[in-house]
């Protein structure tokens, strides 16, 4: 029987990995119709219009790009909550303290530092940004047992306050909201390497992202920590009598995603501005969640669903002249909606919640 | 109604099939109960016997075939409907919230009113005539959360009579309940029948069945295979009517004879003084002291909630002990993490398989795995060659089926997954082994085989701590018999001297 049914299992797992996306996908098409009716334009104007200031010329292209690299991070970094069982809403303060770390550490560094120096020495300090704000609702948890949706949620103010008041206090240039531009450690823009790619933002932390994309994916299926990881996020008691410390665990998997979600930070930092300003991660925080649910907490999943997202959101710019930008925004939502009601991980997720209570 | 003619079965179910998304839970099942009789629904875990209840009960319907109800037509009729036309289900997993009365759960959706508000006087009085019309004793005030399994088992029924049932369908009712709460329910069901009841019982147990039941129904695959009156039939003939071939019972088997090695005075297992605080009850485990001999048996008898899991996770590490010893040989491991007495070789079966024995979605080889996956690391990366290797044998050596190692957990019968919790405690040479509830929710066939493995790694040399709620269990396999009750070891004797007479008033704390 399992000679017959294998490949019939296969076709199953990829359908019932494949199918939800799809179906919200289509959802949020019908639901995207039935919005540009509702404002008087023509639906095929409108997405041709988002397809060509978007994929349609290189300049939209890169912008989407840059919008990916981002969003990659903070939906990896929901990702490895997820898999751990945990729901990391605080991707958006972190990745602001991965920021304000790469551009503290790019500013004390002295000019001309060698990139093959700085660059990782900045990134380290991005990740260690995002780790330490994703560490203290790890131990919260682990240690008593408070609910990380709740901490992670309030940490968002509080981190977003704290590098505010750090920011106001002597690292800004006054009259703004940001800091001096960085001594080293800058990433040259894609537009360096490929012309067409000019005036926009898409630099050389995209591929630094994605390496991060491939090692998650390497360290989640492929070693004995990320085995123990899903473990505890799968069954947490049957880990533990297999022996693995779940409170340890879980201070891990926050602090890898408060990490992941932290080194979104260089894309901005070193990759576009060259400086920290406030509210940069603004949205990115929450677009994540989507993202890394859009993915199925799977790191390449991730990637096309940022992909996906960052097309959204350049592509409300681009149709701006046709319909409102906000639009899009609630475009988002639908496609946010019919993943939930679709996905079965998020259906398990809210179950969970329901029983722990 | 319900006496409508002699033969005319009061329940008609033919040619069933149900389907859940790729199982096919039931292929073809014709069911038929007499009025007034106490009908016994047997069959290994996964036979489709729950599945098959549930349609009659009206929760989900059949996918094809037809449900009667005294010659009407019901098939695909609600759950409502089926209360309505007195059908009641008491189910395996309670459904009762602790922390109402007795009196509040009975009458919750149905309760009397007097203006905006409850009459709980007026409840209060009905359901204690109720009970007492049905021979329950029991204070209608009393909190659910309070009371014991065996009790809270009578008030689901009480709760399903109140409705209005005259069909009642008792999924697995004795699963959770001592000998003398076996009793004390079929006395409640022969009542029951007395006053012109119908009765569905479902059961793998088979001394239940000849012991309560006029007629059965063997179930297997999907498929209703046999239907015969209980008189006449042997244990035998009804297990193979089950599994579909000869099979060897524990009942029957040698009595276990004392092993080569016990003359082997080190102890593999020595519990000092031990004490473990309970989550309500100030003590869960209340100065226990036993030793496991290297070669040995040792049951513990016990109605469960008596501090086993207590006792048994405060030993594997999974508990800290709030005072006392675990001494593994001549080392103390009271402080060890679980991972550090796995290393020492204490390896466990947990009793809850689907909680703490698998991770469900994980597949049959990274199961095999847990709590070892650290030594299967190689460079960094787990080694999934290895991994699969290792599973392929262990399949083999345990006969799990379906044979494939990348098949979720979650896919496989309960006898199956339960032989990879077991192939995973066995898989490397283990001094202690606690063995909790092996062979719980398992087929006649598994429990053969588990059973075999036990009395195998007993005669290589492992000190075995068997913690059973199946009395039968505990008398088939050890050496020696523990009663537990009230957190404490209140009687050890040899296995020549246990009997389900002997032990059932120790485990109720009678004696």
């Amino acid at each position: 029987m399992s000679a017959k049914g294998l490949p019939a299992a296969m076709r199953a797992r990829v359908a019932e990995a494949l199918l939800p996306p799809l179906v919200a996908l289509l959802v949020s098409i019908v639901a995207g119709d039935l919005l540009i009716l509702a404002v008087g334009q023509s639906p095929g104007a409108v997405y041709r219009m988002m397809l060509e200031g978007t994929w349609g010329n290189a300049y939209g292209f890169g912008q989407v790009l840059y919008k990916t690299t981002t969003l990659v991070c903070t939906g990896l970094a929901v990702a490895v909550g997820l898999r751990a069982g945990l729901f990391n809403i605080g991707a958006e303060g972190q990745l602001a303290a991965g920021g304000l770390g790469a551009a503290l550490v790019g500013l004390a560094l002295p000019a001309g530092t060698t990139a093959l120096l700085a660059v990782p020495l900045c990134t380290v300090a991005a990740l260690a940004g995002g780790g330490i704000v994703g560490y203290v609702p790890g131990v919260l948890r682990a240690r008593w047992g408070a609910h990380e949706v709740i901490t992670t949620i309030m940490l968002n103010f509080i981190v977003l306050a704290l590098l505010s008041w750090m920011l106001s206090g002597r690292l800004r240039v006054p009259e703004t909201l940001h800091t001096q531009a960085i001594r080293s450690g800058e990433l040259p823009r894609l537009a360096t390497w490929w012309a067409p790619f000019h005036g926009s933002a898409a630099n050389a932390s995209l591929l630094i992202v994605l390496a991060a994309a491939v090692a998650t994916s390497w360290y989640l299926f492929h070693t004995s920590r990320g085995y123990e990881l899903r473990a505890v996020g799968l069954q947490p008691e049957a880990a533990e009598s297999g022996g693995v410390s779940v409170g340890n665990t879980w201070i891990r998997a926050l602090t890898l995603s408060g990490a992941l979600a932290g080194l979104g930070g260089i894309n901005f930092v070193l990759g576009y501005e060259h400086y920290y300003e406030e509210g940069f991660a603004t949205g990115a925080g929450f677009l994540g969640i989507a993202v890394a649910l859009v993915g199925r907490s799977n790191p390449f999943g991730v990637v096309l669903a940022a992909l996906f997202f960052a097309t959204l959101s350049q592509g409300g710019l681009a149709i701006n002249a046709l319909v409102p930008k906000q639009m899009v925004d609630a475009l988002q939502g639908v496609v946010i909606l019919a993943m939930a009601a679709s996905v079965p991980e998020v259906r398990r997720l809210l179950a969970i919640g329901r029983s722990a209570r | 109604m319900t006496n409508a003619g002699d033969g005319a079965p009061i329940v008609r179910m033919t040619g069933i099939a149900k389907r859940f998304g790729a199982v096919e839970a039931i292929r073809d099942a014709t069911l038929e109960v007499a009025p007034g009789e106490i009908h016994a629904l047997v069959g290994e875990n996964g036979a489709g016997k729950s599945t098959l209840m549930r349609i009659l009960a009206g929760l989900f319907p059949p996918d094809s075939g037809t449900v009667e109800l005294t010659g009407r037509d019901v098939t695909g009729w609600s759950a409502a409907q089926a209360i309505r036309a007195s059908v009641g289900m008491v189910h395996q997993h309670f459904m009762l919230v602790p922390l109402l009365t007795i009196t509040e759960n009975v009458i919750l959706g149905r309760e009397p009113r007097r203006g905006l508000a409850i009459d709980m006087a007026r409840a209060q009085r009905e359901v204690a005539e109720a009970a007492e019309r049905n021979g329950f004793q029991m204070n209608v005030r009393a909190c659910v959360r309070d009371l014991s399994v065996g009790e809270q088992q009578r008030v689901e029924i009480l709760k399903t009579l109140v409705r209005g049932a005259r069909i009642l369908i008792l999924d697995e009712p004795t699963a959770v309940l001592s000998p003398p709460e076996v009793q004390e329910l079929w006395r409640v069901l022969r009542a029951l029948k007395a006053t012109g009841g119908t009765i569905i019982l479902i059961t793998h147990k088979l001394d239940e069945v000849t012991e309560i039941s006029d007629t059965i129904t063997v179930m297997r695959a999907g498929r209703t295979v046999a239907r015969f009156p209980t008189a006449g039939a042997s244990a035998q003939s009804i297990a193979r009517a089950m599994v579909g071939r000869d099979v060897l019972l524990s009942n029957d088997a040698a009595t276990p004879a004392p092993s080569p090695t016990s003359q082997i005075a080190r102890a593999g297992l020595d519990v000092r003084h031990l004490v473990v605080a309970g989550e309500r009850r100030a003590r869960a485990v209340d100065d226990v002291s036993f030793a496991v001999a290297r070669g040995e048996i040792l049951g513990i008898a016990g109605v469960e909630g008596n501090g086993q899991s207590a006792l048994i996770e405060a030993i594997v590490g999974l508990r800290r002990a709030t005072s006392g010893e675990i001494m593994l040989g001549d080392r103390d491991i009271t402080a060890l993490s679980v991972r550090e007495r796995d290393a020492l070789g204490l390896a466990h079966i947990p009793e809850d398989r689907h909680r703490r024995g698998l991770v469900l979605d994980f597949s049959v080889a990274d199961n095999l795995i847990l709590g070892r996956q650290r030594e299967y690391d190689h460079r960094g990366t787990l080694d999934r060659a290895r991994v699969l290797a290792d599973a392929r044998a262990a399949i083999e050596r345990a006969e799990i089926r379906p044979a494939d190692p990348e098949l979720p957990a979650r896919a496989l019968s309960g006898g199956n997954q339960q032989k990879i919790v077991i192939a995973r405690a066995l898989a490397r040479e283990t001094s202690v082994l606690v063995a909790a509830q092996p062979t719980r929710g398992v087929d006649v066939g598994a429990i053969e085989q588990i059973h075999a493995r036990l009395r195998a790694a007993r005669d290589a040399g492992t000190a075995i701590l068997l913690v059973s709620a199946d009395l039968s269990e505990v008398l088939a396999l050890a050496d020696r018999v523990a009663v537990m009750y009230g957190g404490r070891i209140v009687s050890t004797m040899p296995r020549s001297q246990a009997s389900e007479e002997t032990l059932g008033p120790l485990m109720t704390g009678a004696a």
